[in-house]
């Protein structure tokens, strides 16, 4: 069974001990089982157990292992180590305050999230079964409900770094925009005036870093747009 | 001092609106510009200042310098949101900004009315 060294470079900082982050340089054996990034990682944690990160289902559905891999934000359990060459430098998700080492403080993210309150407003009594949708009304959700919150994409955004406070970001606009087009959902003017501001939706520049980055593939600048267009068709 | 965080000024549709429409303005003005330009044999002093004294030119050249004013206003204020964050400096900043282009556009119709 073939095996390769593989060089890191990872960010440390550990708050109780450290006075500034420094970069740790570390190596690690790994062989043909060894598929994605986060296998690697598991092997470092194993060899230098003070290295800290967050990883859960290991297949890009929780979210939890996004970091920022030689530049570039992404999913550890998704990257493959056959496209990693070299040093491997390993650092936490841009934008966000670091607790320990890859793990940053997601409060600012999920606070924007919560903003546009993610969930369908339907004042109707509930009916006897579903809420009905034709298979046209539910294709317009396809590409906007399978964000898994990651973050990649709004801290590769830098309208999101200068103003988290303010920008709900790609992702939490990626999500006001599912529930603004579902058709089973009766907040959509109310959802819209959320959202019609300077900073809330239109410190988008449209740069579309986090369309390049997003594991999922999908396009938050085009949910972005879309929202844009009904702000236009509402007051014309 | 509330520390809250302040949003909701409602006005951010209508200067998204109004970047792209006086993109569009500009972009034209320039096409039309040196498509008619394009047309003149040569071009001298006396050649380019009937070219611009004409009605239709003024016209133009009107639209172009406001909507040039009111982008650079929308695009310069952008910057100051995201990089001043004192309500004191971003404030003067703005107004110095308004001035600043009221002023220079004020000077070029006055150009282009003295033609």
């Amino acid at each position: 069974m073939t095996t390769r060294t593989m060089q890191f470079k990872i960010y440390r900082y550990d708050p109780d001990r450290d006075d500034k982050p420094y970069m740790q340089d570390i190596s690690v054996e790994v062989d043909a089982t060894d598929r994605k990034l986060l296998d690697a990682m598991v092997k470092l944690k194993a060899k230098d157990d003070t290295l800290s990160f967050r990883r859960s289902c290991r297949e890009g559905v929780c979210g939890s292992d996004a970091l920022n891999i030689n530049g570039r934000n992404g999913l550890a359990c998704l990257t493959d180590l056959r496209d990693l060459t070299g040093t491997v430098v390993l650092r936490p998700l841009p934008g966000l305050p670091v607790i320990r080492d890859l793990i940053v403080d997601m409060t600012q993210f999920f606070k924007q999230y919560h903003s546009i309150k993610p969930y369908l407003i339907n004042n109707d009594p509930p009916p006897e079964t579903e809420r009905l949708q034709t298979p046209e009304e539910r294709d317009e959700l396809n590409g906007v409900y399978e964000c898994i919150l990651c973050a990649c994409c709004s801290t590769s955004c830098p309208s999101f770094w200068w103003n988290p406070d303010k920008f709900v970001g790609p992702a939490g606009l990626l999500q006001a925009y599912r529930f603004i087009a579902d058709t089973r959902d009766q907040a959509t003017s109310e959802r819209l005036d959320n959202l019609e501001d300077p900073y809330r939706l239109f410190r988008c520049h449209t740069i579309m870093n986090c369309v390049d980055v997003c594991p999922k593939g999908l396009n938050p600048t085009r949910a972005i747009g879309k929202i844009k267009d009904m702000m236009v068709r509402r007051v014309i | 001092m509330v520390k809250n965080i302040i949003v909701g000024a409602h006005y951010g549709l209508k200067d998204w609106l109004a970047q792209r429409i006086t993109a569009v303005v500009m972009a034209a003005y320039t096409v039309i510009l040196f498509i008619l330009l394009a047309g003149q044999e040569r071009i001298t002093h006396e050649t380019w200042r009937a070219f611009m004294a004409g009605g239709f030119m003024r016209f133009l050249s009107f639209l172009f310098i406001v909507s040039l004013m009111y982008h650079a206003w929308v695009g310069v204020r952008d910057i100051w949101m995201d990089y001043v964050k004192p309500t004191g400096l971003r404030l003067a900043l703005h107004v110095l900004t308004l001035l600043a282009l009221v002023g220079c556009t004020g000077w070029a119709v006055s150009i282009i009315w003295r033609l």
